[in-house]
């Protein structure tokens, strides 16, 4: 009896196996075919197999990185990828990410269907980083098992309403209609955008989309492109200053320096590409299945949906965006190299993807001076969140990497302090705070209503 | 039949774009289509017959053969007419 029942301990201590249980259930609960069920299962569970095999790649290609940046600069580089990141803590963390993941949804759909808060994330790759982020952060502040689980869950299910939730007034005015939200977690950096717009509310005519923009850089939303680009030349920069002798003496075996640093921002690209196959393949069984149960559950519920969405809205602000946000995160490098902090490097895929959405946003409320002023001001939030994110994550704090959305920061952060100041408990007393702060609106609401 | 919705990252929305065609060919009856999403960089021709794009990366995609442009990925009735349209040049229905 021993003996079977730590075998099931083995079998649902292995994060592959739990995530294909996870699709297994959405599958039956959509009552699919058998042909089906089998096919969605047995993809969600190699899939986890593929982000692990990427996370080898990418662990290979970044950690001469962080030794030419400490020998250069005398300080530790970090290049915020959430790819890179999740990947390198999944080894460790993958049985409850999956978990956290799981129930974080379904106390995403508890919230929406109790409080006034109809918003049902569906951005999956998100949920599961972030689910990912909480299963450090829920660590490293002391919870173990059963609690670490809850806590993350509920944290998890939170920050899944509330960050399309602070975006939708934004969303109104961009879209002109309540019927769609955003559901990407950089929303405080686009929320500010959006604020900051405001302040430029009377130049607001004068939108970005009215300038003739040249259209020549869109190859950068191709995210292979651009990730393979910037470590490429980040790499080879950071070559020149750490000098040849290092280089070859101590990390490249005698190749050339500048060669194996060719190799070595190409093979960061080629991992970030793996993983991102193995997190469409777990996702794929998931998410519909998310999307469907909550759509029975939840009348009335706002698909909050990845950020591409509002790009088609202002094709300019999206290219003004990246670059204001990407000059921003130039900004606070300099001033990171001043104070001789963390030196967090500005990638290009977290400056396109939050600087375009700020940009967008931006123009929405202040037209082309608000777009520019938001986005540079997103640039530089996701570029110093990072910096007091990296201590509450405990050993993967010294990764090279981390998570670069603002989400990511801020709740990281805010999770992360109320445990060193306070331990534990600190997390569990907000946590219910939090939740009884989002119920108690809708009572009141209804009252006036009826 | 295989159709391929295109975006950037290959995560989230052409996800989204994939099934709402899914939904779209449902209620209209058609069967036989297989739907997958893909990103940019990996989308090859020859990978679908047909490629659904959001407008902004429509350039990039240019190159994959038959592709399918949607000026707002959001919206739901744009989908659902170029989806019938196309189905019906496909003598699907």
């Amino acid at each position: 009896m021993n003996k079977f029942l730590s075998v099931l301990v083995d079998i649902l201590s292995e994060p592959a196996i739990l995530v294909a249980a996870i699709a297994l259930i959405g599958l039956l609960a959509q009552k699919k075919k058998v042909s089906d069920i089998m096919k969605g299962t047995i993809k969600t569970f190699v899939g986890f197999l593929v982000i692990a095999a990427g996370a080898g790649i990418l662990e290979t290609a970044l950690s001469p990185f962080g030794e030419m940046f400490q020998e250069a600069f005398q300080v530790s580089g970090v290049v915020p990828n959430n790819e890179a990141i999740v990947a390198l803590a999944l080894n460790e963390y993958g049985t409850n990410t999956a978990l956290i993941m799981f129930f974080g949804m379904i106390v995403n759909i508890l919230i929406a269907r109790f409080t006034r808060y109809k918003y049902i994330f569906l951005t999956g790759h998100h949920t599961l980083y972030l689910a990912c982020m909480f299963a450090v952060i829920m660590a490293v502040a002391g919870f173990n098992t059963v609690p670490l689980i809850a806590a993350g869950s509920v944290a998890l299910g939170i920050v899944m309403t509330l960050s399309p939730a602070i975006l939708q007034p934004f969303m109104r005015q961009l879209t002109g209609n309540d019927n769609v939200a955003l559901g990407h977690f950089s929303a405080v950096g686009y929320a500010i955008s959006g604020l900051i717009g405001k302040l430029f509310k009377n130049s607001k005519e004068n939108s970005t989309e009215n300038i003739n923009f040249p259209k020549g850089l869109g190859f950068l939303r191709d995210s292979t492109v651009s990730i393979a680009l910037t470590m490429v030349v980040m790499y080879l920069i950071v070559a020149l200053f750490a000098g040849p002798s290092f280089v070859e003496g101590e990390l490249s075996d005698g190749t050339n320096y500048l060669v194996f640093s060719l190799i070595q921002g190409g093979s960061f690209a080629a991992g970030v590409f793996i993983i991102l196959s193995g997190v469409r393949l777990v996702l794929a069984e998931i998410i519909p299945a998310f999307k469907g149960i909550s759509t029975k559950l939840v009348p009335n519920a706002k698909p909050a949906l990845d950020v591409p969405i509002i790009y088609t809205y202002a094709p300019n602000a999206v290219l003004i965006g990246f670059f204001s946000s990407f000059i921003g995160g130039v900004f606070s490098m300099a001033i990171m190299f001043l104070s001789g902090t963390t030196i967090i490097l500005p990638g290009v895929v977290p400056h396109f993807f939050t600087g375009a959405a700020a940009g967008v946003l931006g123009n929405a409320t202040g037209g082309l001076k608000g777009s520019v002023a938001g986005s540079f001001v997103n640039g530089i939030i996701v570029s110093f969140l990072p910096v007091f994110l990296l201590p509450v994550l405990g050993d993967l704090g010294f990764a090279n990497t981390t998570f670069s959305d603002a989400d990511f920061g801020v709740s990281g952060i805010f999770f992360g302090s109320l445990a060193n100041y306070a331990g534990p408990i600190a997390i569990v007393i907000s946590l219910i705070v939090i939740l009884v702060l989002m119920a108690i609106p809708f009572g009141k609401k209804k009252q006036v209503q009826k | 039949m295989k159709f391929l919705a295109v975006c950037g990252s290959g995560l989230g929305t052409s996800f989204m774009v994939e099934m709402n065609i899914q939904q779209v060919l449902q209620e209209l009856g058609v069967s036989g289509v297989e739907v997958y999403h893909s990103d940019l960089s990996s989308a090859t021709p020859g990978d679908a017959d047909v490629y659904f794009l959001a407008k902004d990366i429509a350039e990039g995609g240019a190159h994959l053969g038959e592709t399918v442009v949607l000026d707002n990925i959001i919206d739901m009735d744009e989908l659902r007419e170029k989806v019938k349209q196309l189905v019906k040049s496909k003598n699907l229905i």
